[in-house]
């Protein structure tokens, strides 16, 4: 049950996508998220729209797969887009008491929806198609100048990459408990909020003990391999950009271009 | 003097000093481990063969008495990590060992730290997961792998490093019949085919049987060593301390009691059925 979050997996590939340099997909994904809140008219939001789909497509994922990770969010899509569609300015189309729809609300509310779709769906692919390793690896290189400052660059990229190492070992340990709890008559579907919270104690107890065990056996074991912290520490992968990350940059310059000119030359309608 | 020796050695989880009567987890244990020689500890549990096996490479350092790795003592702090790289240990729970969520950058971890060349890493990478026989799944992620085969990727880690020796601690004792089987074969292979010395930490006696030599340790010591038809022919003596002895050699002894004529003990299924094809005529 709680194995079915597709989001944040990784799934192994030789596509395009997979073969982007980290470093370049991390830069590439941040600039893109900040284009998304930058589009203030449909020629905008489809110049984005037509991008994300060009990386979902490109990645050679299963669509079923990017499908699954909207299911997640699915109610803060609506719910944001409900508020929105009710909190428009401008001429009232539709009224009843206090509540009104607007064409600005509409148009809002159809913004903020596929903006938020484009996020997840971007975000999907770049977890999709980097693996957690090489993501935290790029995270440290990209954040190496801070070592300048005494920053523990390698030790934050060391405990992410453990953590997330550790989500699929933890969740399915977490569905173990449950079933070990249920099968003594634990009762967790029933009952008020608080009922609920209360019944999930039995499970977060056990949880961190073993967590905390986890942590001490894989510290051992770290060291059994000669970790002594991220100084003289090589990589088996080094990164180098390709002339496909530099398309990837030029692709996304060109979107950058392309919402910077439908901004200007059309008029905004939220 | 052989590859590693421990001399003497005692270890207490208790502070020494501040304890009254500490408890010796490993209480005056002397061993010799020999350069390319396959060697079984066997022992309940509590019995400290565990205790053993971190101190083989300076995991723990011993309250008295020495270990010395090729020649280095272990308490020697700038030798800590040459003899890590040379003593490789492997230990029970696979998933707890397993650092990278793939395979092969799992195994990459080992001579990463050791500032290993890129290249020379990948070299080392594949021919560690070669060795294993899990080649084929170098891009897998470790949580959908079976248990047998997560072990043999924490082996693979370990032999990454390229140590001459590895020591396993109770690498089994997690797995069902199939995956130790597994990692029986592969082990065997590592010991016979590569040369590399190994010391199994294990409480099943049918892997006991298939090592060159076994050492038996009770409440911190040593109790009897040798090749493993020496030591399950002392069927009493093992009894005595409530060990198992392997089930062929268990039937034979039993039979023996009855008056049935056995000169040697059988250890293994396929000893035993001959033996009694010869008893019963």
């Amino acid at each position: 049950m709680v194995r079915d979050v597709a989001f944040g997996q990784y799934f192994p590939g030789k596509s395009i996508i997979h073969r982007l340099d980290p470093r370049g997909k991390i830069l590439v994904f941040i600039a893109f998220v900040a284009i998304i809140f930058c589009t203030f008219n449909y020629c905008s939001l489809a110049v984005t729209a037509a991008f994300t789909a060009m990386f979902l497509i490109l990645s050679k994922i299963p669509f079923k797969f990017y499908f699954k990770s909207l299911k997640v969010i699915i109610f803060i899509v609506i719910i944001t887009s409900v508020f929105n569609l009710f909190y428009g300015t401008g001429d009232v189309i539709w009224q009843w008491g206090i509540i009104k729809i607007t064409w600005n609300g509409i148009h809002r509310a159809v913004f903020v929806t596929s903006r938020i779709i484009c996020l997840i769906l971007a975000s999907s692919c770049l977890t999709f198609t980097t693996s957690p390793t090489e993501l935290t690896d790029a995270i440290e290189r990209l954040m190496k100048p801070l070592n300048v400052i005494h920053f523990p660059v390698h030790e934050i990229s060391m405990m992410m990459s453990l953590a997330l190492r550790f989500v699929p070992t933890l969740l399915e340990e977490t569905d173990k408990l449950m079933q070990a709890q249920k099968a003594r008559g634990a009762d967790m579907e029933t009952g008020n909020i608080f009922k609920r919270v209360k019944a999930l104690i039995p499970i977060l107890v056990p949880l961190f003990v073993s967590a905390f065990r986890r942590a001490y056996d894989i510290a051992t074991a770290m060291e059994c391999r000669c970790y002594r912290g991220g100084t003289g520490r090589t990589r088996m992968k080094s990164l180098h950009l390709s002339a496909l990350d530099v398309m990837s940059f030029i692709a996304m310059g060109l979107v950058i271009g392309g919402v910077i000119v439908c901004n200007i030359f059309i008029p905004s309608v939220i | 003097m052989n590859f590693i020796s421990v001399q003497n050695v005692r270890f207490s989880y208790d502070d020494i000093e501040e304890t009254k009567n500490p408890v010796y987890a490993v209480d005056g244990v002397s061993l010799e481990f020999e350069k390319g020689g396959f060697t079984a500890v066997i022992g309940h549990n509590g019995c400290g063969k565990s205790t053993l096996a971190k101190h083989l490479n300076a995991m723990l350092l011993p309250d008295s008495g020495k270990v010395y790795v090729d020649g280095d003592d272990t308490s020697d702090e700038n030798k800590t990590f040459d003899i890590r790289e040379k003593v490789g240990l492997v230990l029970q729970n696979p998933d707890n060992q397993l650092v990278a969520s793939i395979v092969e950058e799992d195994v990459a971890f080992g001579p990463e730290n050791l500032g290993v060349e890129p290249a020379e890493i990948r070299k080392r990478v594949d021919s560690a997961l070669k060795a294993v026989g899990m080649y084929d799944y170098r891009m897998h992620a470790p949580y959908k792998l079976s248990g047998g085969q997560k072990q043999r990727i924490a082996i693979a880690g370990v032999l990454a490093i390229e140590p001459q020796c590895i020591v396993l601690d109770e690498p089994t004792a997690m797995l069902d019949p199939s995956g130790r089987a597994e990692v029986m074969n592969t082990l065997i292979k590592l010991n016979r085919e590569m040369g590399i010395t190994v010391i199994l930490i294990t409480h099943f006696m049918e892997e006991a049987v298939l090592a060159d030599r076994v050492v038996v340790m009770d409440s911190g010591k040593v109790l009897t060593q040798g090749t493993p038809d020496e030591v399950f022919s002392q069927v009493e003596l093992l009894k005595k301390h409530r060990l198992d002895v392997p089930q062929a050699a268990e039937l034979a002894f039993r039979l023996k009691g009855r008056g049935a004529k056995i000169d040697k003990i059988p250890l293994t299924a396929e000893d035993c059925v001959n033996l009694l094809g010869e008893v019963l005529g």
